[in-house]
């Protein structure tokens, strides 16, 4: 978005058309391969992408490095200030901070990710089908305006107090209130990508290899999944990246609400929510996982900037 | 003009009535008991006579109906009784919406905690608006300048950091290390003379601050990108060859076109502040209604959830309204579609 005016690195003079030697040096350039170069001149995305990747990275070998138990409690050494041991501190129990930011970003990037999935299919599914089917048009997208209408932050806290309990006695306190989260977040973030995706398909349906695939008698799921799908897979990745965003904070502001998951399992939003009572004693408790929060969420925003860039014909052929 | 109003009246208010349903019917088949809570020594036909004197004896849709015309009926009407100290029909006997944990009408509640959060609310979109706006357009003007850039980057910063967050920081910052403004919202604080206003308006920068920067972040991009777009049309030429000043150009010609668009944007986006203010609330303990929604969430007091639910509702669906009606009256082209 910044440098777009800045000059492709390897430009070759473009030779005249329909000449025989021109074809040469240039390597046959697909998609992909130009999409990769534009985003890699997207330095706010390239950044993201490299913050996301190293948070990945901690998150998930993190705790074989570091192999301290996020749950062992110290007594002794509460409350401690940053020391080699305790790269980040530790809380009113002797909990390591570390430990606990390292093992609440699975929870927080797993929630956030699968959430983004089912958000990512419902919406997908509902775009496409409002979009290449006529008569379902009309219904569906009602559905979506409808549900734009919902009051979502209140409806999750309700959702989320009624069915802990049953869910909870069902599938353990774990991966009960786990599914819950995912399915309320996914079922409630799925209509822009249903509403851009439509509109893609609308434009990518009117031309002409669908037309020439109707024609040789193809069957229209293979319509769909072949020639359409493809076709606008490029909105589709942009809000899966915001997606993933929007999944973690609103888990996190769930947990911090104190309507997300238990105590002793923590999450980002969690682990701030427990620190903001000790905040005047030991602020870094409510900094880390604020502070990793901020920088997921940024850098996943960033490298869904720097995609749409990227993905962006009017810009890309520059 | 008319036509295109009722046209989208005539969306809103099906839209309306499905929603209630949707929130009556969640919060009603909900696995969920009201006097789980009572201690078990109660007899099960005393806890039966508690469910039926909180109005539970009664089939699914009566109950809708009945809440429903409680809602929109009975509620309004006296609330008009209050406002203008006349009686109409016989209000005494007019049935009202009670929350189960104070056994008050509801309505009653939520007009106690309005102030609180229509000020604190109000004056972050307000003061968000100020700051987007002139934001929005230096960084248009001068696109791509340093001005610019860093604009960009703070916007991002802005709206990918969450509420809860930046609200805990500028406590840590400004209540715990500097002491300068209270980290906690004092409702009960009377405003008499200057310096309880001053008293108030410090206690009020804070809270106001964090949803003011999240506004303001969103919308100082769009009001950019709507400037942008604004900046190279025929017209702004055309004004510049005439001979016109460039500040009038600007912030004549090319800022009331685009502010067309940021209009509804403004509009659409209020009853996302209500929620975050939900939030924020929380964080500086004021008691608003976002703090009533989980006092009522955490007490499990289904009519108030009910109600306050419906109220966020249709808060979204008024602005919605809103927003099309502005968008008609200030682009003619959108109503002929």
């Amino acid at each position: 978005m910044i440098d777009q005016v800045s000059v492709a690195p390897e430009k070759v003079i473009p030779p005249a058309p329909g000449s025989p030697v021109a074809a040469e040096p240039r390597k046959q350039s697909t998609l992909t391969a130009d999409v990769w170069r534009q985003f890699r001149q997207h330095k706010g995305g390239v950044m993201g992408a490299i913050v996301f990747l190293t948070i990945i990275f901690l998150v998930v070998f993190g705790p074989y490095i570091h192999g301290v138990d996020p749950s062992a409690l110290n007594v002794r050494e509460r409350n401690a200030g940053i020391s080699l041991a305790h790269p980040m501190g530790t809380d009113n129990l002797g909990r390591d901070t570390f430990a606990q930011i390292l093992a609440g970003g699975r929870t927080s990037l797993s929630v956030g990710v699968t959430a983004m999935l089912l958000s990512l299919f419902v919406g997908t599914t509902i775009g496409v089908l409002a979009g290449y089917f006529k008569k379902l048009e009309g219904p569906l997208m009602r559905l979506t305006d409808l549900f734009l209408a919902l009051p979502l932050l209140p409806l999750l806290l309700v959702i989320i107090m009624l069915f802990r309990d049953t869910l909870r006695r069902s599938f353990g306190p774990e991966t009960g209130i786990f599914m819950l989260i995912v399915f309320v977040i996914g079922i409630t973030s799925w209509m822009q990508t249903a509403r851009i995706v439509r509109g893609a398909v609308l434009s990518v349906k009117e031309q002409e290899f669908v037309l020439a695939a109707k024609s040789i008698g193809t069957r229209e799921r293979r319509i769909i999944t072949r020639h359409i799908l493809p076709n606008v897979l490029s909105p589709i990745m942009v809000s899966a990246t915001l997606g993933i965003a929007t999944a973690i904070i609103t888990e996190s502001a769930l947990s911090f609400l104190g309507l997300g998951f238990p105590s002793d399992f923590p999450t980002w939003g969690r682990l701030l929510f427990d620190g903001v009572n000790f905040m005047q004693i030991n602020p870094s408790r409510v900094i880390w996982p604020g502070l990793a929060i901020s920088l997921t969420v940024l850098s996943v925003n960033y490298i869904g900037d720097g995609i749409r860039d990227a993905l962006d014909p009017r810009i890309r052929g520059r | 003009m008319f036509h295109y109003t009722l046209r989208r009246l005539m969306f809103a208010v099906p839209t309306l009535f499905v929603i209630s349903f949707i929130i009556f019917a969640l919060l009603d088949l909900a696995p969920n008991d009201p006097t789980g809570n009572l201690p078990l020594t109660i007899p099960p036909e005393v806890r039966e006579q508690i469910r039926m004197s909180l109005g539970l004896g009664e089939p699914f849709h009566i109950r809708y109906l009945k809440w429903l015309q409680q809602f929109f009926i009975a509620e309004p009407l006296n609330f008009i009784e209050q406002a203008f100290g006349i009686e109409i029909g016989n209000s005494a006997e007019r049935v009202r919406i009670r929350s189960w944990a104070t056994r008050s009408p509801v309505v009653d509640l939520i007009v106690e905690r309005m102030p609180q959060t229509l000020w604190v609310v109000g004056m972050s979109y307000v003061v968000g608006i100020l700051i987007a706006l002139p934001v929005g357009i230096i960084s248009a003007y001068r696109q791509y300048s340093w001005f610019d850039q860093i604009g960009t980057f703070v916007s991002m910063v802005g709206f990918s950091v969450p509420t809860f967050f930046t609200g805990v920081v500028l406590i840590v910052v400004f209540s715990v290390y500097l002491g300068w403004f209270p980290s906690i919202y004092d409702t009960t604080h009377r405003v008499t003379g200057w310096d309880s206003f001053w008293v108030q308006v410090r206690q009020m920068i804070l809270p106001v601050m964090v949803l003011a920067l999240y506004n303001a972040a969103q919308l100082s991009r769009f009001v950019r990108a709507s400037m942008l777009d604004n900046l190279n049309q025929d017209y702004v030429r055309t004004a510049r060859a005439k001979g016109m000043k460039e500040r009038v150009v600007l912030l004549v010609h090319v800022l009331r076109n685009s502010l067309i668009p940021v209009v509804t944007v403004i509009a659409l986006g209020i009853p996302t502040i209500f929620s975050g203010a939900i939030i924020t609330e929380q964080i500086f303990r004021v008691n608003g209604l976002g703090q009533l929604l989980i006092i009522a969430i955490q007490g499990a007091d289904i009519p108030l959830v009910q109600t306050l639910t419906f109220i966020f509702a249709v808060l979204i669906i008024l602005c919605n309204l809103i927003a099309d009606i502005l968008y008609g009256i200030l682009d003619p082209r959108i109503r002929y579609d």
